[in-house]
């Protein structure tokens, strides 16, 4: 077991060295951050200083060395465009990318699961072949597209929900929530349904598949031979054998929602990190991009490891040992 | 018990944050762009210094019609033409309630000048800044300067009591390092206070209870956001969630006019797109022309000017809203500039052109071009190209975002263009500005001579009009100069200018604006009903 969690702390670093170089070496197109620093008339002798300040004329394997060695002692550096050390700056966005991924995935397990289930066991209908459907437009709908015309219906049609932000935020200890307020739970809403809406159809359709599979085996025959209810078949029997993969599945997304925001943030110009990624990007705002890079990762990483060591948990057959097997 | 009084202390707060008064008028504002520094010498651009003039005030400011006026001086003369003399306002307190002196003036002449400030050219290096008492200073300059306040509007007056209090004597650079308190704060004389500012998320300014001056509008609080996607900004608009929104993105300016509670707000803006050609190469860097410079011979500079229609370009991409332009620079800042008037295309005329500089069948070139810099500037160049194919010029196109296509193009990337679309508006408000940085010879005479004059193009005697007309104080003399001088740029083809873009503002029906033609939104002018 020791042995395991060693092995995987070093493929976790060369992940991240990994990461570290090629997300370097992909700066050098994306243009001069010191353009997006300064105003147009800004003085050719001045743009040069400002290089020279940001160490931008040293070779990229020297800039890389150097970041890489600040990096390992927690110092990310400052943002270009706020002045910021990125560590605080991302400190400051972590709150909501959390809420919303939470939101999201809870969205996302929650009326998947019900749908799923509903689909199954209602095969061949027309609810069944509705949802279906549902499902194929939710997995097919870029995420932009469904953000604009949630806004474009809640927001300025109905005048429900509002289209941007996160409305007011209480500040506990150091963490901003929008939990607590009103507003805050209103501006909640439409970002987590795009946000979520692509796992909630993935979960669903998933669930339905497992079901069907579930409901055909031996033992759902017998419980029903034994004459139990139809309701602690469906629920109490097959539907918590369904749940393993959606499990597992849901785990994994659950960093792709975290990581891949930045769509969902953008269009509800919600004050997460995916959001500082893309302004960082426009803005060749090479401290953020670098350490989002660099999160995301490790993000990956630890979720990868939670669910190898999760499964040892979950199937007691699994066994995880120092030797590769 | 835990649970509770977390509960209570939730309370508390949400009840202090709501304790705002119930007349209070709030203006929630929206912009594409963010508020990036509160350091008032950081960041040389339209939005940052827009939100900072609520904040901060130079010695004059620019009216509502960009005329220049008395600020936190109130009147100033010049007994020698290189001595200016300013008097300044008496009984001005900045809004900590320290009164405002000569001191602070020396101080900021020294700040905005030091290493670091990105608006070291609002005051000539060579200027003296003099205390002569508590409310009168003088500016000495080696030479006569006639335009030296014209930036003054620009250049904010700190306090030289809390810079020193706070450690921000020195202006923060534009690439910091550490963070810096003026960053993060700011404190100066004008109508407004900044209550709190969220890099990137939220910025309130409130009313300045100290305010010297007298404000026309009724706003006692402005909540800016800064929304980065189009169509969530008007979203928000026509939803009624924010009050203004800057830009309206073009496609949208029916929509927002035709809903019930807001409209679009237009107007010229002062900057003024163009297109330039590069003429210092002897060979084009993008071009199947090997050995010479097409660009080099006017004929064919000519033939690109007469191939391109600027009324199409604004009846079809630009909706009807844009001014196309005879001159480098926008009529609001050049008295004469209807003296001039556009040639008409011609493409007859510029295939004949062609033909008799050598390229009957035309050539092949590249052309640089931003997407997401000005309005609709990937489109405009992709009209130009089109423009151009009829008359048998095959240009192939670069269009790319701002950060690559700056990168190439200035200075910093070796000028790297042969054909370009650019914008640029003249920070001074003068036309001494737009000669010197794109009309003037590179590096001649002065090492930042031309330095955004991408092309290169040069004619010597336009750069003598050029010094003349900066140190020139007869209003009238100098306005001959300036006219001379763009005669001569527009008998040379030196730049293809293009159009006046248009402001968009969209603005709830319940606001009234005053839309100044520098795209600065200022709320002491705004007034909100019901």
């Amino acid at each position: 077991m020791i042995a395991f969690l060693v092995r995987r702390v070093l493929q976790a670093v060369g992940v991240f060295l990994a990461v570290g170089v090629i997300a370097f070496t992909m700066f050098r197109f994306v243009g001069d951050p010191v353009n997006q620093i300064v105003s147009i008339d800004t003085p050719y002798e001045e743009r040069v200083k400002i290089r020279a300040s940001l160490g931008l004329d040293d070779p990229i394997p020297v800039q890389i060395l150097r970041y890489l060695g600040r990096a390992a002692t927690g110092d990310f550096g400052i943002s270009y465009q706020f002045r910021q050390p990125v560590s605080a700056l991302f400190a400051e966005r972590l709150p909501a990318t959390l809420e919303l991924a939470f939101c999201a995935t809870i969205f996302a397990l929650g009326l998947g699961v019900v749908l799923g289930v509903v689909s199954a066991l209602k095969r061949g209908t027309a609810l069944a072949a509705a949802l279906e459907t549902v499902s194929l437009v939710g997995i097919s709908l870029p995420t932009f597209l469904i953000g604009i015309l949630l806004i474009y219906v809640f927001s300025e049609g109905l005048r429900w929900l509002p289209s941007f932000g996160r409305g007011d935020v209480v500040n506990v200890g150091g963490w901003t929530t929008g939990f607590l307020t009103t507003s805050g739970l209103l501006a909640l809403v439409l970002p987590s349904i795009t946000l979520g809406l692509f796992q909630m159809t993935l979960v669903m359709r998933l669930v339905r598949a497992e079901m069907l599979e579930v409901l055909r085996t031996d033992y759902i025959r017998f419980a029903r031979a034994r004459g139990l209810k139809t309701r602690s078949i469906h629920f109490g029997h097959a539907l918590k054998n369904t749940l393993i993969p959606v499990i597992t599945i849901a785990g994994l997304q659950l960093g792709s929602v975290i990581a891949f925001a930045i769509i969902t943030e953008t269009v509800f110009q919600w004050p997460g990190m995916g959001f500082l990624f893309l302004q960082a990007v426009q803005n060749v705002d090479i401290p953020i991009m670098a350490a989002y890079l660099l999160l995301v990762a490790f993000i990956f990483v630890t979720i990868n490891l939670v669910v190898d060591l999760l499964y040892t948990v979950v199937d007691p057959r699994i066994t995880i040992s120092g030797r590769p097997a | 018990m835990k649970f509770r009084s977390v509960i209570l202390a939730l309370a508390a707060v949400g009840a202090m944050t709501a304790a705002l008064p119930a007349s209070a008028v709030t203006v929630r504002y929206a912009n594409q762009g963010d508020l990036k520094a509160l350091d008032p010498y950081t960041l040389n651009e339209t939005t940052t210094i827009a939100h900072l003039g609520h904040v901060y005030e130079g010695l004059t400011k620019r009216g509502k019609d960009l005329a220049i006026q008395p600020a936190l001086a109130e009147s100033w003369e010049t007994p020698e033409p290189t001595r200016w003399r300013f008097h300044l306002r008496k009984g001005v307190k900045f809004s900590d309630g320290t009164p405002f002196t000569a001191d602070d003036v020396v101080f900021s002449a020294e700040r905005v000048r030091a290493p670091g400030s990105n608006f070291a050219t609002r005051l000539p290096p060579d200027a003296k800044v003099i205390k002569v008492d508590d409310h009168t200073v003088d500016i000495v300059t080696d030479k006569p300067n006639p335009i030296l306040h014209y930036q003054f509007d620009g250049w904010y007056i700190m306090s030289k009591a809390w810079a020193e209090k706070n450690g921000a004597v020195a202006p923060t650079p534009a690439a910091a390092t550490t963070p810096s308190f003026a960053s993060l704060n700011a404190m100066g004389t004008g109508p407004f206070t900044i209550e709190s500012h969220q890099p990137g998320v939220r910025t309130v300014f409130k009313k300045n209870p100290n305010y010297w001056g007298k404000m026309e509008g009724n706003v006692d609080e402005i909540i800016f956001t800064p929304i980065a996607n189009d169509s969530t900004r008007v979203s928000a608009l026509l939803s009624g969630e924010v009050d203004i929104i800057e830009p309206v993105p073009l496609q949208d300016i029916n929509r927002v006019n035709g809903s019930p509670n807001a409209q679009v707000l237009t107007g010229p803006e002062t900057r003024t797109i163009f297109l330039g050609m590069d003429q210092a190469r002897d060979e084009l860097v993008n071009s199947n022309v090997k050995g010479k410079n097409p660009f080099k011979d006017v004929r064919v500079r000519e033939a690109f000017y007469k191939a391109i229609d600027v009324d199409a370009i604004k009846s079809r991409v630009m909706r009807n809203l844009s001014t196309p332009s005879a001159l480098m620079i926008a009529p609001e800042y050049f008295r004469l500039a209807k003296e001039f008037t556009r040639p008409k295309a011609d493409p007859e005329r510029a295939k004949k052109l062609l033909a008799e500089a050598g390229y009957p069948d035309g050539f092949e070139v590249g052309m640089n071009c931003p997407s997401d810099r000005y309005v609709n500037d990937g489109d405009i160049c992709r009209a130009v190209i089109g423009m151009l194919a009829r008359v048998g010029v095959k240009v192939n196109p670069i269009i790319e975002p701002k950060a690559q296509y700056f990168a190439k193009v200035l200075k910093t990337g070796g000028f790297n263009t042969s054909f370009y679309l650019l914008g640029w508006t003249p920070s001074t408000g003068d036309s001494h500005n737009v000669l010197y940085e794109i009309m003037g010879c590179r590096g001649r005479n002065g090492a930042s001579r031309g330095d955004t004059n991408l092309g290169g193009y040069c004619n010597p005697k336009l750069d003598e009009l050029t010094d003349q007309i900066l140190v020139e104080t007869d209003q009238a003399k100098r306005d001959q100069l300036i006219k001379q001088a763009y005669e001569i740029g527009n008998a040379d083809y030196a730049y293809i200018p293009l159009h006046q873009q248009s402001l968009a503002w969209g603005v709830s029906k319940k606001l009234k604006v005053a839309q100044r033609g520098d795209n600065q939104v200022r709320f002491e002018w705004v007034v909100k009903g019901e």
